[in-house]
């Protein structure tokens, strides 16, 4: 299974295939709910975003709390539908990853292709397995929206599926 | 007639909060298993044994087996010589909140669904008490994530329509889903009663363990049929193409009225979540 490293790279995500199994290493950022709607709104609104998007890739996840001594608590994949019409601006501000689960629109699917970016499913449901891929976890905005906050997560051998590119 | 305590309903929810996230039901394990053993895609069979190892995992670690701890339903059926002292309600929040404190579980419920602030507590909690012979209580306490609660659907058929255009719309549920519901999946099927009522047979059709069938000989035919027919769909362990894309089919029916055919199906994930207790 081949290796990815993170932030993405315009060149690597050119190489990715769809339905490709790959293993993600390096930093995300977690977004979910609130956190989108919060940040496109900042956005249009012609203020800055506490967080650069620009490079980064986003992992829709709202991890269980930290019990102590440890990373994270389950951090698996939320469905990614949800996000799809935040999807076009924030690409438009540099996104160029995104990890979930499950299907997106076919103007999410056309904008990920247009710009260059990739949209990778991981394990559903896998929460506990997938915690144990994640090395850093530190909340960066929006901690009053609790396990909705932004995160900077390190990630490693986190297992993904290429499947919009 | 027995006394019993508020404080035995607190111990035994908080229990069972905590079972039901950290300990994944054995009859889906070992469906799962099942599956893994028989699927014939090579990437459906690695998302599957992913899958397995993380029950594994979120026992030994006490972690939660999906970050999804959901909003929480619970079950009382008190037995009618049974006198509880208090709040019973209270007492049953009061272990959800316990679980959910001490469990570093997700609090996932927001007060207002319009305003949608978190109450940090992932209370309130849709709780059904119900009133039975004898002087048991009967717990149960059902978590299920929104990933496959955002796909479920009710239809109100016509009382002249027929098994199998009902059949045809459990498969398209199913099928319309995909992989947002984190297949494998178990389909709970509610039929008859009235809307609340086939809802609430769709939720608790899931409570069966896997591998049985309705002991109502055309809904247990009807049950094998939609089973078979989801599985030819080829959706596969999370979309990816397959032969598991259900471990089962549970169908409960209630008697409904002259003019009416109600229908809920409820899509449950891999990660189909209950406990149970009788005290």
């Amino acid at each position: 299974m081949r290796k990815i490293y993170l932030p993405l790279k315009k060149e690597v995500i050119r190489k990715l295939r769809q339905g490709e199994e790959v293993l993600l290493d390096g930093p995300v950022l977690t977004s979910r709910d609130a956190a989108h709607k919060r940040l496109v709104e900042t956005i249009k609104s012609g203020k800055r975003p506490p967080v650069s998007i620009k490079g980064e890739t986003i992992y829709y996840t709202g991890p269980t709390p930290t019990r102590p001594g440890e990373t994270i608590g389950s951090c698996g994949p939320t469905t990614s539908s949800r996000m799809d019409s935040f999807v076009p601006i924030l690409l438009r501000h540099g996104l160029v990853g995104m990890i979930g689960k499950g299907e997106r629109s076919l103007e999410v699917k056309k904008a990920i292709k247009k710009a260059g970016a990739v949209y990778f499913v991981t394990i559903g449901g896998a929460g506990a397995y997938l915690s144990e891929k994640v090395i850093e976890n530190k909340i960066i905005a929006y901690e009053d929206l609790g396990t909705e906050a932004i995160r900077r997560l390190v990630i490693k051998d986190f297992p993904a599926i290429v499947s919009i590119v | 007639m027995r006394i019993a305590d508020t404080g035995l309903i607190t111990k035994a929810v908080k229990e069972l909060c905590l079972k039901a996230n950290i300990e994944l039901r054995g009859d889906i394990l070992s469906a799962l298993e099942k599956a893994r053993r028989k699927e014939r895609s090579s990437k459906s069979r690695r998302i599957l044994d992913i899958i397995i190892k993380n029950a594994a995992i979120a026992k030994k670690k006490r972690l939660p087996i999906c970050q999804d701890t959901g909003m929480i339903m619970v079950y009382l059926k008190i037995g009618q010589d049974v006198r509880i002292k208090g709040d019973v309600k209270k007492a049953a929040e009061k272990g959800i909140g316990q679980a959910y404190k001490e469990g570093y579980l997700r609090k996932s419920i927001v007060r207002d669904p319009l305003v949608r602030k978190n109450t940090g507590t992932n209370l309130p909690a849709v709780i059904y008490i119900d009133l039975v012979p004898g002087n048991k209580i009967d717990v149960r306490v059902a978590v299920k994530g929104f990933g496959c609660e955002n796909v479920s659907k009710t239809r109100m058929f016509k009382p002249v329509d027929s098994a199998r255009e009902i059949e045809d719309f459990v498969v398209a549920s199913v099928k319309d889903a995909g992989s947002r519901p984190c297949p494998p999946v178990y389909v709970g099927v509610g039929i008859g009663g009235t809307l609340d009522k086939a809802v609430s047979l769709s939720k608790q059709a899931v409570f069966r363990k896997l591998g049985k069938n309705s002991s109502i000989p055309h809904i247990a035919r009807m049950e094998r049929s939609v089973l078979k027919r989801i599985n030819g769909l080829k959706i596969g362990a999370m979309g990816m193409g397959g032969d598991a894309t259900a471990l089962g089919v549970s169908v409960l029916t209630y008697p409904t009225h002259i003019a009416g055919l109600p229908v809920a199906v409820n899509i449950s994930c891999h990660a189909t979540r209950d406990a149970r207790k009788v005290i």
